[in-house]
């Protein structure tokens, strides 16, 4: 039982050896980038078209970013297609825009094309503009004049109380400029609850 | 067991409808013996769901597919972890799930909170009572996790792999937890404004129970920006879908309400602004789910569509109109008892600061119904999704941000100019350091240089505090500057650990201006075949493509894919993303192919690899690369929040008993005027 198991260790250290050398020695060589061996079960992964250039130029990025994917995912094209590798919409909204740019169309040229063709809710933000500039600045404004009243009203209510104080500081009841020893006390109290 | 899981939910209906008659009958009539029976009912209630539930999991463990909830989201080769899990994947065993702890929650209530306040109690437990009976009366008419199906299938449907997630354990219970625990505080300012008790009482009652839902809520939110990080496979954590927005709008009301309280506390005002933030935490914790239950937005979060949103819809309506109805009837008894006597006080620099926070939940809300109102007005469907949220809370967000610097720098009731000059020197010369180093680093960006230079501000406070809070203590007493410390969080919890919760806060702001420099890269690699991606903080990674393993695992097939990482030249390890395909016991395919993402994390830099699939049906695969700076912050910004908010709730330290005595407190007034700034 012993030399079994000192066995079957000593194969596990040996193809653990094995597999750390072919990690090693496959990290050194760039072999001819067409020889890729064939999956077991190909029909398990998605398959993806390889990488380009212009899948990564950044105008290209940032239209796909400004741009919704239609499959209902709530995303936009270029975070659905490098995100959810089923979605069959995605990569087909890629490819337009990759074409419309190919066509030498400008950033705001594909977006327009893209609006005409889909509509408005492509976009995966309304163009401030028309009733959607309620959208944009209804919150703001409302912060901004909530802020403004209550800063007017905060201001009023100061005056007024600056005022009262001075009103109420009559000869009668002169303000002492050195506090009393029943005063220390209190604060001393005060102090230590703060700072115990 | 689904018979007795049925009855279980008839007898709770029938039990919260009696216990919530009994107790506003009982405490109209003034019939003591009525209201005797209101806490029983509550744990009549209780035990009544627990059995429910217990059959529930019974049927889920047990494999009991004639239950068509079973049916739907288990199948036999479900790991256990997330059959028991599947309690709270749908839209029944949610509502069941909630509907309990709910009860669980209104027995503890009656149990732990103190006879002071025994005259709420009646009240409390009617509420809660009517809160479950609504949950209850949903599933027996509208979503029943009990519902049997014609025939017995051989194997269940699975849960959706994305839900496959040790996160799935933890996010969702912490966030029904959050949204849950709302409906105690709600009970209590309805019970105060019912039983006409609307002095602090109402407040000291039910404070721990608003840091505690507070607290699950942050937890829940931080949770799920974490597992959207590791799962979804986007790079991000936060994208501004409508339920993600459900979850942050009661947080941002209970935020303002945690501060606004302290007001209420110290100088009896905004006695109705917070009975309305509280009423309007509940009702936006009630909107979150009628939104994530109804379909009536589109989200990824959403359950199935079904009648269920009608009986939300119509609850929300119910509840907003009775409760604001009730308010307006006690609106002459919440008159403030002191008037602010100045601008520049902590008084008004918090009014400010809930401006600030119901602000950005207004905005949010806003935002999230746009589509709905450009529909109704325009006839014309929009979608308003990251771009729109950035670029209207990202202003409003900064803002606040100051105002979590500013608050704390000045005193109660008013300020001198020497004190507003004393106090924030320091904390505004750390702002600028911050800016003034980071632009001598090159960055441009301008949002990200104010988040930065404003997180350096908010630090220079919090650390001024800390720091005199220290030197007072080594002065009066003698003590080291660790137990000086130590001795003043344990003895000023509530105000110590609410700075650290500040440094939680500023830490995910920090972070999320690293968002602004992520980059993201799409690349195709033979096996042996390198890449090379440089981030913004200016290392190089050599990515080497190893090749695809695939093989059969648990409940899928697996196919992994494998890159040597090599960050600037040295060997960094190795980094797999997969494609999983889950299968039915039968070996069936279930659910369309998923991804499980590949991190490596530091504190600068998460390298974030997806396996997006094989080239022609070959080992050549191609990668999603994501370099996402500083996204670990945020996990420490929630642990920090997380700690800071258990050291605010965890019991003594410095108990505020009345009013009275906090006033005499004022904050730094007293210390500030002993020193003689003529504060």
């Amino acid at each position: 039982m012993m030399r079994r198991d000192l066995l079957r260790r000593a194969a596990l250290g040996a193809t653990a050896i094995a597999c750390g050398l072919r990690s090693a020695t496959a990290q050194t060589p760039a072999p001819d980038s067409t020889a890729a061996d064939p999956l077991f079960r190909p029909d398990l992964v998605q398959q993806r078209a390889a990488a380009t250039a212009s899948d990564n130029d950044p105008v290209v990025k940032d239209l796909e970013h400004r741009l919704k994917c239609t499959c209902g995912c709530n995303l936009d094209i270029y975070t659905c297609r490098t995100t959810d590798f089923t979605c069959a919409y995605s990569p087909a909204l890629h490819k337009e825009v990759l074409e419309l740019r190919a066509a030498g169309r400008g950033p705001e040229d594909v977006v327009a094309a893209f609006v005409s063709k889909y509509g408005e809710q492509i976009l995966m933000a309304p163009p401030p503009r028309g009733f959607n500039l309620a959208g944009y600045l209804v919150p703001g404004a409302a912060v901004a004049l909530a802020g403004t009243a209550l800063a007017v009203v905060l201001v009023r209510r100061s005056r007024r109380m600056t005022f009262v104080a001075a009103a109420a500081s009559t000869p009668e009841a002169p303000v002492s400029a050195s506090p009393s020893a029943e005063d220390r006390e209190r604060l001393r109290r005060a102090l230590s609850r703060v700072q115990d | 067991m689904t018979l007795l899981g049925q009855f279980s939910l008839w007898l709770a209906l029938f039990t919260a409808l009696w216990g919530a008659g009994v107790a506003f009958a009982g405490r109209w009539k003034d019939r003591p013996d009525l209201t005797a029976t209101v806490t029983r009912s509550t744990y009549g209630l209780c035990a009544a769901l627990l059995v429910a539930a217990l059959c529930l999991w019974k049927g889920l463990i047990s494999h009991d597919f004639n239950i068509e909830y079973v049916a739907q989201y288990t199948s036999r080769n479900l790991p256990d972890s997330y059959v028991f899990a599947a309690f709270w994947a749908g839209q029944k065993g949610s509502l069941l799930f909630w509907a309990t702890i709910l009860s669980i929650f209104g027995a503890i209530a009656q149990t732990v909170t103190s006879r002071r306040h025994e005259a709420l109690l009646p009240y409390v437990a009617g509420v809660t009572n009517v809160v479950v009976a609504f949950f209850v009366l949903t599933m027996l008419f509208s979503a029943n996790p009990f519902e049997r199906l014609a025939f017995t299938p051989e194997d269940g449907r699975g849960l959706n792999p994305q839900l496959q997630n040790p996160g799935m354990t933890i996010h969702p219970p912490m966030l029904y937890l959050g949204y849950i625990s709302i409906t105690i505080p709600f009970a209590f300012a309805i019970a105060s404004l019912l039983s006409k008790r609307l002095d602090t009482g109402w407040i000291h009652a039910m404070r721990k129970w608003t840091i505690l839902s507070w607290l699950f809520l942050s937890a829940g939110i931080t949770l799920g920006m974490w597992w959207a990080y590791v799962e979804l496979g986007w790079g991000g954590y936060w994208a501004w879908d409508p339920v993600e927005n459900a979850s942050l709008l009661p947080w941002l009301t209970m935020t303002a309400f945690l501060h606004s309280v302290m007001i209420q506390e110290k100088r009896g005002m905004l006695k109705r602004w917070n009975v309305g933030l509280v009423v309007a935490s509940f009702l936006l914790s009630i909107f979150g789910t009628f939104i994530t239950r109804s379909g009536v937005i589109a989200s990824v979060h959403s359950f199935t569509q079904s009648s269920v949103g009608y009986f939300f819809l119509g609850f929300l309506l119910v509840a907003g109109i009775l409760s604001f109805a009730l308010l307006y009837a006690r609106w002459p008894l919440l008159e403030p008892e002191a008037r602010l006597e100045s601008m520049a006080s902590r008084e008004a620099a918090f009014l400010f600061n809930n401006l600030a926070f119901v602000g950005i939940a207004f905005s949010v809300l806003w935002g999230t119904l746009f589509p709905i109102i450009s529909e109704a007005v325009r006839g014309t469907k929009i979608t308003v999704g990251p771009p729109f949220f950035n670029r209207v809370n990202v202003p409003l967000g900064l803002f606040l941000v100051a105002l979590t610097g500013i608050g704390p720098l000045i005193a109660w009731r008013k300020a001198s100019t020497e004190n507003l000059r004393r106090q924030f020197i320091a904390p505004v010369v750390t702002g600028l350091i911050v800016l003034t180093v980071l632009l001598a680093a090159g960055i441009r960006n301008g949002w990200a240089l104010t988040a930065w230079a404003l997180a350096g501000f908010v630090v220079g406070t919090v650390g001024q505090e800390f720091w005199r809070g220290v030197r007072a203590r080594h002065r009066m007493h003698g003590e080291s500057a660790f137990v000086a410390l130590s001795h003043l969080i344990s003895r000023n919890r509530r105000r110590y650990g609410g700075y650290i919760v500040h440094l939680g806060i500023i830490t995910y702001i920090v972070a999320f201006a690293g968002n602004a420099f992520k980059i993201t890269r799409e690349i195709t690699l033979s096996p042996g075949e390198s890449a090379e991606i440089r981030s913004p903080f200016g290392h190089v990674y050599q990515l080497t493509h190893l090749g695809v393993s695939q093989y059969p695992q648990l409940n899928r097939f697996v196919s992994a894919a494998s890159l040597a990482v090599k960050k600037d030249g040295r060997s960094a390890g190795r980094i797999t993303s997969e494609k999983r395909q889950h299968r039915d016991s039968f070996g069936r395919n279930t659910f369309e192919p998923s991804t499980e993402v590949g991190i490596r994390s530091n504190l600068q830099e998460d390298l974030y690899v997806v396996y997006a699939g094989s080239v022609e049906g070959t080992e050549r695969a191609t990668y999603a690369i994501t370099v996402n700076p500083l996204v670990m912050w945020v996990w420490i910004g929630g642990g920090i929040l997380i700690f800071g908010g258990l050291i605010t709730m965890w019991p003594g330290g410095q108990a505020i008993t009345s009013r009275r005595h906090s006033e005499v407190q004022a904050g730094y007034q007293a210390p500030l005027a002993g020193v003689g700034t003529g504060a």
